[in-house]
């Protein structure tokens, strides 16, 4: 399946964490919020001027800057 | 003393468990990194004293940040024999906040576990079955609402009987994994529809919808800001200034005699044979009017306005709105949340730029809030007085300091090395503020600004004004004369108001009225004033803050800043 940056997903789209393109502090990171492989995230939307992308994870609504969200990549769901 | 270490997720309510805890009272509000220092406070349960640390909030025992790395190293510096972790947990968001206490049980703290917003959880359809979650942890949990203090009594009375409870140290996904279990075995939803909270929620995180309420919330503010501001003015203040107060000092003012020392001293000069409360210049005329009628009206509304949108959960939301505009400043969008606290006092504004992750970050946030930001006592000033020239250059102001940000915003993002991290922020859910905790804060930093204002205004009148009178002032300002005439077209005398500035802005603005300055000087005067210099209580934190070096670099800028600013302004209008 076709792997592409979370912070190119459309709004709404419901994605799965592929892998986390980055060093293991940023892995960690990502980790403890619950992001991580396999996991299902929902993109709520993605802001202009190069803005975050605003995701669901669980119950938590995160912010993630943009250059965040391109190291992580992610499938579309099925 | 043992000690009983309050950690959780940012934005669970560590300090409003704390206060409740302690009876200390801490700012706690709706957004992530409310904390910045650590709070410590006491309390007795069951006869035996703890000290009670709050720590800032991490989501990890892993520090990514600075308030990560305090907490942390703090936890780590204490036997454990001697402690108990208080893991206060979001029962809105169980799962997420589970990852922090899987990792203090396998790192073999001793926990017990506060499930707070129990109250929140419930009316989200979210059922916590606590003794299911004690079995599947193996520690105690109680359920509390910290806001209105319920469990929190249970609580005290778990803490003399914390048991370890041993933990598998697991990978990180297996983590995940039994968290997902424990969850599950423990935690409840009811499926319902959408309420309109969470409609509205939704609609805040999306680009054109939330840029929409972002844009009405503000207006809406500034609004709200200057009625109750004004209201407190002219209903309340100027009444008892002018009724009661007044009269008094007429009778004192006849005794004394217009001529003495003590006369100049405590009422200041007449102006037309009567008191003149803004432009006397008396310790007892126009030291308590600016702070009392004309600062301290605004102080209550901005903070009370403040506070609301901090416990709504406002600023996360902005954060992200504005992230795009500020990464073109070398901030991200977090840097709002100082920007908006400076607004109210530059100290707060720039102790939270340490929830921003890099020096360079902190260095381009402090020296724009010290440049850029008014403070609302000199921003009271300015309206009460520039305002009385024209509106059009009060909105002038404002229209330069929004310039001045954009030019050094991106004049530094160019030079200043190092790197910008990039925008990370938990959007918490809209709560509707608790009235007696929104009161509780605000009544905190009123006090807060008596405290540290008045003794300032008192002996910055008096010294000034004992100064004026032995012509002591002379020699400075026929030395700065030059400077002032020819570079900014003011008179010579408008340098005292310039240094007197370095203590007190609102004082400062204060010392211009008596000089009779035309519309244009005062202005460029009251800009100067925001621009040149941040007062002394914000040097000596921009000190702390920055270290020796980043600050003269900081304070060279906002020099080169103001000298250039004045000239310009100066050259650019033509004089009415």
């Amino acid at each position: 399946m076709k792997k592409i940056p979370l912070s190119h997903v459309k709004n709404k789209q419901k994605v799965h964490v592929a892998e986390i393109d980055g060093g293991s502090i940023f892995v960690n990171r990502m980790m403890s919020l619950g992001i991580y492989q396999g996991r299902e995230v929902t993109v709520l939307s993605r802001l202009a001027l190069r803005g975050p992308t605003v995701v669901k994870v669980g119950r938590s609504i995160f912010a993630l800057g943009r250059s965040m969200a391109a190291k992580i990549m992610v499938e579309m769901k099925a | 003393m043992k000690k009983l270490f309050l950690i959780g997720n940012p934005n669970v309510g560590k300090s409003t468990v704390f206060s409740r805890l302690t009876g200390v009272d801490v700012i706690s509000s709706n957004y992530p990194g409310t904390t910045i220092e650590v709070a410590k406070g006491q309390l007795i349960a069951e006869g035996e004293t703890w000290e009670v640390i709050d720590l800032p909030g991490v989501y990890s025992l892993e520090a990514g940040t600075k308030a990560e790395e305090v907490a942390l190293s703090l936890l780590r510096g204490t036997p454990k024999e001697e402690m108990v972790v208080l893991d206060i947990v979001d029962s809105t968001n169980l799962e997420r906040n589970l990852y922090l206490t899987f990792q203090l049980l396998e790192a073999q703290f001793p926990v017990i576990i506060c499930l707070n917003m129990h109250d929140d959880a419930l009316h989200r359809g979210i059922t916590i079955d606590e003794k299911a979650l004690e079995m599947a942890l193996g520690v105690v949990c109680v359920p509390t609402c910290a806001i209105t203090g319920t469990g929190i009594k249970k609580l005290m009375g778990q803490l003399n009987h914390v048991k370890m409870a041993f933990r598998e140290p697991a990978g990180h996904q297996g983590r995940w994994q039994s968290i997902g279990q424990a969850v599950s075995l423990s935690q409840t939803l009811a499926h319902r529809h959408h309420s309109l909270r969470e409609h509205l929620e939704d609609a805040s995180v999306r680009p054109f919808s939330g840029a929409l309420i972002a844009v009405s919330v503000l207006i809406a503010s500034f609004w709200v800001v200057r009625t109750i501001g004004e209201f407190l003015v002219n209903r309340v203040a100027d009444p008892i200034f002018f009724s009661f107060y007044k009269p008094f000092l007429d009778k004192m003012s006849v005794i004394l005699g217009p001529e003495t020392l003590w006369h100049h001293l405590l009422l200041g000069d007449l102006v037309g044979g009567q008191i003149d409360f803004k432009q006397s210049l008396g310790l007892l005329t126009t030291a308590p009017y600016i702070e009392f009628a004309m600062v301290l009206p605004y102080i209550i509304s901005f903070y009370f306005v403040l506070s609301l949108l901090e416990d709504v959960g406002f600023l996360p939301r902005l954060a992200m709105l504005l992230d795009g505009f500020l990464h073109r400043l070398g901030l991200h969008g977090f840097a709002i949340v100082p920007v908006l606290l400076g607004l109210g006092c530059n100290v707060p504004g720039i102790l939270a730029t340490r929830t921003l992750e890099s020096r360079r970050e902190r260095f381009i946030a402090a020296t724009l809030i010290s440049i850029g930001i008014p403070c609302v006592p000199l921003q009271a000033m300015i309206f009460g007085l520039l305002g009385q020239f024209s509106g059009f250059y009060v909105t002038g102001v404002y229209l330069v300091l929004f310039a001045l940000w954009l030019i050094l915003g991106l004049i530094l993002n160019q030079r200043v090395k190092g790197y910008s991290p990039e925008l990370l922020v938990e959007i918490p859910c809209y709560r509707i503020p608790d009235l007696r905790a929104l009161m509780q804060k605000l009544f905190l930093r009123i006090k807060g600004f008596i405290v540290e204002a008045m003794p300032v205004v008192l002996a910055g009148v008096f010294i000034v004004n004992a100064m004026l009178y032995f012509h002591w002032f002379d020699v400075m300002t026929s030395l700065f004369s030059p400077l002032m005439n020819k570079l900014f077209g003011l008179p010579k005398e408008a340098a005292v108001a310039l240094i007197v500035g370095f203590f007190r802005k609102d004082v400062a603005v204060g010392l211009l009225l008596p000089l009779g300055l035309s519309a244009k000087q005062f202005f460029i005067a009251t800009v100067l004033l925001a621009i040149s210099f941040p007062c002394i209580a914000t040097f000596v934190i921009l000190l702390r803050e920055l270290g020796i070096k980043d600050f003269i670099k900081s304070v060279l800028i906002m020099l080169l800043t103001g000298l250039i600013v004045g000239v310009l302004l100066n050259l650019a209008i033509v004089s009415v």
